[in-house]
């Protein structure tokens, strides 16, 4: 990838927000569950999520990090448990209400459309309007600019925001993800990683807008089914295992090579490696 | 970053969704007008734009439907329909021709509910839903005007009271020179441009491109995809009862066969318009040019003399030509540049 690595957030004034110790956590679970119908998908999950943390939720596919992703985004509401922003339980009806609250989510997919316009996927869900129904309409001005604005703050100043976002390269593309996630003043970013093999310069732009995100003092919640790539940023590993938490981990308790064998289901994978070493 | 070029403002008239169906427009003014010179006269053109508008309705709001994924097969029967139950209120129950059309708006309506809440709740493809719609009032019409009225068509509806002001709003004209323009063509004006206004201005439009588009990505934005899908549905009901009405009162009576209950043709002109099978693309005005060039096909053929089924066969040209080109358009569009 030829572009420049962009810090897509703005530096704080006065140098990078040290949190202070033991903040209070921005983001928590508390034994969250989620059924589709009698199956749960997440079964008592709780974390907690503090400012200028990294927190990284690893799984195989199927053990309800997106599932995670959905409830902590608005998109889909949990059954029993409680989900607390800022020590208040809340319980999101749509995505509008999570992200006012300061949850910003970076979608696998990226929730880019490639048909439509830059500016209109920047607003998709929260388009700017004025005048009064029935002749309310979106602020063609308003909305062009601003989408101009925050794509520049994200290292994109030259963006045509009139061509479809198919034109953008992929890395654009996520510029305009983190952009659009970061719009509303987020305090949380809930960061969900595509499960289908990304090229090291994609992984590169994905960690690199997790650390700056922590840099500037954000709750990071980083899903991932890569333990090598988690193990770079993260300060805690929730490991999650047919909906449950099978282990809640910090930095000093686990390295690389104990998260991997962690995730792949522990021994069998380790002796499966001495095998096939002594085989060679 | 290696600046991507800008597309000129002539290469992005290219790829606009109505510029193959403009372009048809002229060729097919070219070839008909050397044949048939009338057909450039005001009596061509009154008779092209009275073609076009009826379909031109029934199109645009089917292309509503196609950019965000959907389809209606019960749109051109529910015409029918609405027509038939404002009919038969009207010489069997003796009702005012306004009321009458009030009943099988709210009729109409229902059933565009019925149609999106089905489609919601299933979440199967709206073709198939929409198809046990179409069963049911294709038959149900029948059934009942043969119950009620004794006879399989409605008839002699100008005797309803009302009748002279709801024949000045949906069946006046105007003459100018040889040909009639009527008020259809108003009406069909009116639908375009209020679609392309929802489509390109409001909310409401946007959340009808994403639904096509992606609607994963709709959904985890929170555009409201359920509330977005009841309302297309309710808008092709408001434009099938719009169509069913100009015929109504133009010929103060319906038979009851689905003649003008053209579900086919409007896919057809929304697909020469420039809207994907696929979802997410398409516009008010490539609707309207569809219809224009439909219209004027139509007449063309009439005109020059041709037998009637040409028209069928031009029409099945149309649509390949216009498939291909849009997947063209499509690629050119979607293509991921490499980084």
């Amino acid at each position: 990838m030829s572009e420049q690595p962009a810090l897509p957030f703005p530096e704080p004034e006065g140098g990078p927000v040290l949190p202070p110790v033991a903040a209070e956590p921005v983001l928590e679970l508390r034994g969250v569950t989620v059924r589709y119908g009698s199956v749960p998908a997440l079964d008592r999950v709780s974390l907690r999520l503090r400012p200028g943390t990294v927190t990284c939720v690893l799984g195989e596919n199927g053990a309800g990090k997106s599932t995670l992703v959905q409830v902590v985004s608005g998109v889909r509401r949990h059954d029993d448990g409680e989900l607390l922003v800022d020590g208040k339980a809340v319980r999101f009806r749509r995505p509008r209400q999570a992200r006012s609250r300061g949850i910003a989510t970076i979608w696998q997919d990226l929730a880019v459309i490639p048909l439509m316009t830059v500016w209109r996927n920047f607003w998709l869900g929260d388009e700017p309007t004025r005048g009064v129904w029935p002749l309310r309409r979106i602020d063609l001005d308003v909305a062009r600019e601003g989408a101009a604005r925050a794509l520049a703050r994200v290292g994109l100043p030259d963006v045509n925001v009139n061509q479809p976002a198919a034109a953008l390269q992929p890395g654009q593309r996520h510029s305009l993800a983190v952009a659009r996630a970061m719009h509303f003043g987020a305090r949380v970013l809930v960061v969900d990683e595509p499960a289908a093999p990304l090229t090291v310069a994609q992984h590169a732009l994905v960690l690199r807008t997790v650390v700056a995100a922590r840099d500037a003092g954000l709750g990071v919640l980083y899903v991932t089914s890569m333990p090598g790539y988690a193990h770079l940023v993260g300060d805690r590993f929730v490991l999650l295992a047919g909906g449950r938490v099978a282990a809640d981990l910090t930095r000093e308790d686990v390295d690389v090579d104990g998260l991997t064998r962690l995730m792949s289901g522990g021994e069998a994978l380790a002796t499966l490696t001495a095998e096939l070493r002594r085989a060679t | 970053m290696p600046a991507r070029r800008v597309p000129s403002r002539g290469r992005r008239l290219l790829t606009r969704p109505s510029t193959p169906a403009f372009v048809g427009v002229l060729v097919a003014l070219a070839v008909f007008g050397a044949q048939a010179p009338q057909l450039l006269g005001t009596g061509g053109w009154a008779s092209v734009l009275d073609s076009a508008a009826l379909v031109g309705i029934g199109a645009v709001a089917v292309t509503l439907l196609l950019v965000a994924g959907q389809f209606d097969v019960s749109i051109g029967v529910l015409a029918v329909a609405s027509s038939v139950a404002a009919g038969l209120l009207v010489t069997e129950a003796g009702w005012g021709i306004w009321p009458a059309l009030g009943a099988s708006l709210v009729g109409a309506l229902a059933v565009g509910a019925v149609n999106g809440v089905l489609v919601v709740l299933t979440g199967l493809p709206s073709f198939l839903v929409t198809l046990g719609t179409f069963l049911v009032l294709q038959g149900g019409t029948l059934v009942v005007t043969q119950s009620v009225a004794g006879r399989s068509l409605v008839h002699d509806v100008d005797v309803a009271p009302g009748w002279s002001s709801a024949q000045a709003v949906f069946g006046s004209g105007v003459m100018v020179g040889d040909g009639r323009f009527k008020v259809s063509i108003l009406w069909w004006l009116a639908a375009v441009l209020l679609a392309g206004w929802l489509l390109r201005r409001t909310r409401f439009g946007n959340a009808v491109y994403a639904l096509g588009g992606s609607r994963r990505a709709a959904r985890e934005l929170g555009v409201p995809t359920a509330g977005t899908t009841v309302a297309l549905y309710l808008v092709t009901a408001t434009a099938a009862w719009l169509v069913g009405t100009l015929v109504l009162v133009r010929q103060a009576g319906v038979p009851v066969a689905p003649e003008f209950g053209a579900e086919i043709e409007y896919l057809v002109v929304a697909v020469i318009g420039g809207c994907l099978l696929s979802g997410g693309y398409g516009s008010a005005v490539g609707a309207a040019a569809g219809a224009l060039l439909y219209g004027t096909v139509r007449t063309g053929i009439g005109i020059a003399g041709w037998s009637p089924s040409t028209f069928q066969v031009v029409l099945g040209v149309l649509l390949l030509v216009a498939l291909l080109a849009n997947g063209v358009a499509r690629r050119r569009l979607i293509a991921v540049p490499r980084s």
